[in-house]
């Protein structure tokens, strides 16, 4: 009961918006959000299993991301220039383009993830300084990269015909993609919690996120868990960027940076090392972003930083916090 | 129980002249101490005698500058926790240690190691010692009492078929009433398994223990059979203030 309190507040803080919008923009608006918000998700849940497990403040994540957005990028152009994937009215073949870019954006974030975690991440654990300091440098190398392969301008992503336009239900237009990213981070959600909670891996990453030592001396190698929670983490983060840029229809070497802000800042609203609070945090930044951009736009970005300010002083610990 | 052991009993633990550094301060100074096989060994001290610090040393999580750790002859200086731990050891650190968003019984199942199928076995005796970690088997580990706390690190350290068992502090924190609960949950485990154990709690001491280690400054200065020490009124008054 404890638990589903501030999700329950959370809610009903969301239906005040209402007041100043008619219904329709306030429905458009809530899809948008909790699109942006699941998508926030899929970056943000990586950051807080790589930070709860070992303390590890991980500030390539968002370069990852790009990664994934630009691997993913190639394919579908690939496909689409080759076969017409992405043009053709055919929603298996377009199903197929977008499940073929996110498949070969989170192998690929596989490998630099575990390349990062070794080279890169192992020499400085426990040291947070030099962790800030060389992932923000890796990061700097990691969009470069971008740069020199794909070329420093924004392009043009290749969206599925089946997921642009909109649906019209009662009157209201519903975006199509975000409904696709919604329904994605809904079911990678439940895939996380399931893997935590009914496998033996996610029984020792849980023990591990609450206390690392103890993991240790229970003889569990907790080095080799936490390279595959980063591995996995960097998968989630090239999804994550499959997916925005698909639904902003564009990709850019710097755009890992600014979804990393984000993302930072729901886990530290949802609480270090929990997936359901960096669930709950995505979706009320999601949420108040688009609400406040549409009502006072010069306002948007400083909502997201009042309600962490906020959180942070109701409950230090996040809204999940294992208290740590 | 024979008061005296055959002299030349192995040790299962051999600590020699240890040295541990806690960053810049050199907090063990030349800690020596054996475990016999099948006797409950304490160690003694004051705060900050280096009790805990050499608890961590052996197991792992502290790396010695110098001195030699033995198990079972093998030296196991160096090797990661995760490695000395599976030789066989169980480590009930100081304040538990338990999972408090686990429930009880992933406590116990995250401690069961898969090299050791007997673990699962071992589950209808640990609950026969500790009735109450049954009871609240399917409760978040947190809500439990500070008694029930200790009962379950101690659970979760002899859930796997360990030959040695490092208990810090068990009775800390604990009511008079539940420490002697927790003394004769471990005279029964004595049978079964070494324990090198700290304890602050003399009374629980020397009602478990066969042989003692007194530590000072981080050096070990006295050691023998506990029964001697009971009746040593200058030197525990020296070392330990009792």
């Amino acid at each position: 009961m404890r638990r589903a309190a501030p999700i329950l507040a959370t809610a009903a803080l969301f239906l005040l918006p209402l007041a100043f919008m008619d219904a329709r923009t306030y429905v458009t608006l809530t899809v948008a959000g909790l699109a942006m918000g699941m998508l926030i998700f899929l970056v943000a849940a990586g950051l807080t299993l790589i930070f709860g497990l070992m303390d590890v403040l991980n500030f390539a994540h968002g370069a990852v991301f790009s990664w994934g957005a630009y691997v993913g990028f190639s394919v579908a152009l690939l496909l689409n220039q080759r076969w017409g994937w992405a043009a053709a009215p055919s929603v298996p073949l377009n199903v197929l383009l977008l499940a073929a870019s996110i498949l070969a954006a989170m192998v690929v974030a596989v490998g630099l993830g575990i390349l990062l975690e070794r080279v890169i991440v192992r020499p400085v654990y426990g040291r947070h300084m030099f962790q800030i300091l060389i992932t923000l440098g890796a990061t700097i190398v990691i969009e470069e990269l971008i740069r020199m392969i794909w070329g420093p301008n924004d392009q043009v992503m290749p969206v599925p015909l089946t997921f642009q336009g909109s649906w019209d239900v009662a009157d209201v237009i519903v975006l199509r993609f975000p409904v696709v990213a919604i329904v994605l981070g809904v079911l990678v959600y439940l895939g996380i919690t399931l893997l935590l909670t009914r496998t033996r891996v996610g029984l020792i990453v849980r023990a591990g996120v609450e206390n690392g030592e103890m993991i240790q001396v229970l003889g569990h190698n907790i080095y080799r868990y936490f390279t595959r929670v980063f591995a996995a983490g960097s998968a989630l983060a090239a999804l994550g960027g499959v997916m925005w840029a698909m639904f902003s229809q564009s990709v850019r070497p710097a755009m890992g940076g600014e979804q990393l802000i984000f993302a930072f800042i729901v886990v530290i609203i949802g609480g270090l090392g929990s997936v359901t609070g960096s669930l709950l945090g995505a979706l009320i930044v999601g949420l108040s972003y688009n609400y406040v951009a549409f009502l006072v736009p010069k306002a948007a970005i400083g909502i997201n930083m009042a309600i962490m300010v906020l959180i942070l002083l109701l409950r230090p610990t996040g809204l999940f916090g294992a208290g740590k | 129980m024979p008061p005296e052991p055959p002299p030349a009993a192995p040790a299962l633990l051999e600590v020699e002249d240890l040295h541990t550094y806690i960053g810049q301060h050199h907090i063990l100074q030349g800690v020596s101490l054996r475990a016999r096989r099948d006797a409950v060994t304490v160690i003694l001290g004051r705060n900050g005698a280096g009790k805990t610090t050499t608890m961590r040393t052996i197991v792992g999580l502290l790396r010695p500058r110098a001195g030699a750790i033995r198990f079972e002859g093998r030296p196991i200086h160096g090797l990661p926790p995760y490695e000395i731990v599976r030789l066989g050891i169980g480590f009930v650190p100081e304040g538990q240690g338990i999972f408090a968003t686990l429930t009880v019984d992933e406590n116990l199942r995250v401690a069961m190691l898969d090299e050791n199928p007997e673990s699962r076995d071992r589950l209808p005796r640990i609950f026969a010692l500790f009735p109450a970690l049954e009871r609240f088997r399917q409760a978040r580990a947190g809500t439990l009492s500070g008694g029930q706390k200790q009962m379950l690190s101690i659970a979760r350290a002899f859930v796997n078929p360990n030959r040695l068992l490092l208990i810090d502090e068990p009775s800390k924190g604990l009511a008079p009433i539940i420490v002697e609960h927790l003394v004769a949950a471990l005279q029964e485990m004595k049978s079964q398994v070494t324990v090198l154990l700290v304890e602050q709690n003399f009374a629980m001491a020397s009602a478990l223990g066969d042989d003692f280690y007194l530590l000072d400054d981080g050096r070990t200065v006295h050691h023998g059979r506990m029964v001697d020490l009971v009746h040593d009124h200058a030197l525990k008054k020296r070392y330990l203030g009792v």
